[in-house]
């Protein structure tokens, strides 16, 4: 897979010495990211390479010690992660993030729901949410999931939960998705099954993945930023990457 | 805050079709009918009390069970409102309705002033913020001249609805609070099934997940938070205007311990638990007050009891019966 032809504003999202100390445990270390608009990065490393931090930084669940982060060339520093959200770029988290007691059709929609304007009219009925259906409807038929649109998204299995949490994230037609290690905890059919989704729904878009599964990342993405330790090991695609005699010894080993 | 389990059930009892758009109308109906007709069988200041607390829990659980936030302060909107409601009847002669909508009012902009620093916590910080503050409004019934202290706000005038009917009759001044029952019930109802309703709901699912979808979760919760205090307000201007005084029981926090009992009781997060709840708590005060101070201790073994062997609620293990033998 060929890789867009990067331009010098090609840049969705970039980080500059991002880093975050918790009282004196430095979990990012001056990191600069360059993430390119139309590309599928991957943010790969061992277990407590700070993947997640860098993660939550990205999206403002947590404020940074020092550094900058620009999303489209602006200073979102010091945004509202639902200020973040709002501008398009929608993040999924590594435990499957449904809102467990409301049926499938009701998840999606409630992600529909914001751009009707009507979200804080607590005087309207519901029955004004129905113009929705339909598109929820087609999200859901997008992942397989329009037959179950009437399941409580707990009785779904693990799976299936993930494809519900990628067709509401979907459902904000993001112009960046964040994905929290998309296939963990996945059997082998339903990471096929994934991996595919993510490749269709990255074709107009950006995705930044999490991941520490190497086979997904080797045929999915472009680009991949090896972290270690809270900093940056190695960046390049799969095949420069994994011939890195560091990459080797930090990650492959662990790795199976 | 994980959700509770009568929401389970009430969704279960919809998607079942135990619970369908013309049985509910049915049993609305029905009610208002009983609601009609009760003050001519049951004594009517009874059911006024209960009333005003069913609209109290009801407030409650907007926040309890829709939303997933445990206030523990919300006798100071019940109190305030009663407290504002009484002073504007006695001593300065507003007519009823203004009366009510004032103390109303008042609950609602305290509403705001404590949800606004409430809100940035969550789970037990929140719910001992909310206590915070009610303590401080319970110093000021204690201290300020007008609340009349340890004596209370005594011999609130009834007046007259709409300028003309007399509310010193029991029936008349029922109907009146039916109709304010009716009214601050309906704006609940339609709260939780409303557009915002959904997003409150999806921020008690997963507040997280709520915020990385682009809604301010904080706002929606404050906006809840103003909503529940005034109608709790509403409930207390009310009860202000049935029992004809305010003491200082109203803005004590064993009436925020008590409005948490009535709804878990009842069931939380379902439409009726917290009326049936109230129901259950007013009676037994009523009806025990021969057994003196043991009404708590009985009150309390009923409540433990209660919440052992109906983890869901009374609405929500019948919706749960109901399931099983479905009709």
């Amino acid at each position: 897979m060929t890789a867009p032809t990067a331009t010098g504003d090609g840049l969705i999202l970039e980080t500059r010495h991002l880093t975050k100390d918790f009282r004196g445990f430095v979990a990012v270390s001056d990191v600069s990211l360059r993430v390119r608009r139309g590309t599928i990065h991957a943010l790969i490393g061992p277990n407590g390479a700070g993947k997640t931090t860098v993660f939550n930084l990205l999206t403002k669940f947590l404020p940074p010690s020092s550094g900058a982060i620009l999303y489209k060339g602006e200073d979102i520093t010091h945004e509202r992660p639902a200020e973040v959200a709002r501008k398009g770029m929608i993040r999924s988290f590594q435990v499957s993030a449904v809102f467990p007691n409301l049926t499938v059709l009701e998840n999606v929609r409630v992600a529909l729901q914001r751009r009707l304007g009507t979200s804080f009219h607590f005087w309207k009925s519901d029955h004004t949410l129905q113009v929705l259906h339909g598109r929820a409807l087609e999200l859901l038929e997008a992942v397989d999931l329009a037959g179950h649109r009437d399941t409580v998204a707990v009785e779904l299995p693990y799976g299936r939960k993930r494809a519900l949490e990628i067709a509401t994230t979907l459902a904000l037609d993001p112009e960046m998705l964040l994905l929290d290690e998309p296939t963990q905890g996945m059997g082998h059919e339903d990471v096929g099954r994934v991996v595919e989704l993510i490749r269709r729904v990255a074709a107009d878009r950006t995705v930044l993945m999490v991941e520490h599964n190497l086979s997904v990342v080797a045929d999915l993405c472009h680009t991949i930023t090896v972290l270690q330790r809270g900093s940056i090991l190695a960046e390049g695609p799969y095949a420069e990457v994994s011939r890195n005699p560091q990459v080797l010894e930090a990650y492959i080993g662990v790795a199976e | 805050m994980s959700t509770p389990d009568g929401v389970q059930e009430s969704r279960a009892a919809w998607r079942l079709g135990i619970i369908t758009p013309r049985r509910k109308r049915i049993f609305f109906g029905l009610l208002v009918v009983l609601g009609l007709v009760l003050p001519y069988l049951v004594y009517p200041v009874f059911l006024m009390n209960v009333l005003c607390m069913a609209l109290f829990a009801s407030a409650f659980n907007l926040l309890l069970g829709y939303t997933g936030l445990l206030s523990f302060g919300h006798a100071a909107f019940l109190g305030t409102a009663g407290y504002v409601t009484g002073w504007l009847l006695r001593s300065v002669g507003l007519p009823v309705e203004l009366g009510v909508l004032a103390g109303t009012a008042v609950a609602t902009v305290l509403g705001w002033a404590i949800g606004a620093l409430a809100i940035r916590r969550s789970g037990i910080y929140f719910a001992m913020i909310t206590l915070g503050f009610a303590q401080m409004i319970y110093f000021l019934a204690v201290q300020l001249p007008f609340t009349g202290g340890e004596d209370g706000l005594q011999g609130i005038p009834q007046g007259k609805a709409l300028g003309f009917v007399p509310l010193h009759n029991p029936y008349a001044l029922y109907y009146f609070v039916f109709a304010i029952f009716a009214l601050g019930f309906a704006v609940i109802y339609r709260t939780i099934h409303s557009p915002f309703g959904h997003v409150l709901r999806s921020i008690r699912e997963n507040e997280a997940r709520a915020l990385s979808l682009g809604y301010d979760v904080e706002r929606y919760k404050l906006v809840a938070f103003v909503i529940s205090a005034g109608l709790a307000g509403l409930a207390g201007s009310t009860k202000a205007l049935v029992l004809q005084f305010v003491t200082l029981t109203d803005v004590h926090w064993h009436k925020s311990g008590e409005v948490v009992l009535m709804t878990l009781l009842g069931g939380m997060g379902t439409v009726m638990g917290p009326s049936v709840g109230a129901l259950l708590v007013v009676a037994m005060e009523n009806y025990l007050t021969g057994f003196g101070d043991w009404v708590t201790v009985i009150v309390g073994t009923v409540f433990v009891a209660g919440v052992l062997a109906f983890r869901r609620g009374i609405v929500g293990e019948a919706l749960h019966l109901a399931r099983n033998f479905p009709f």
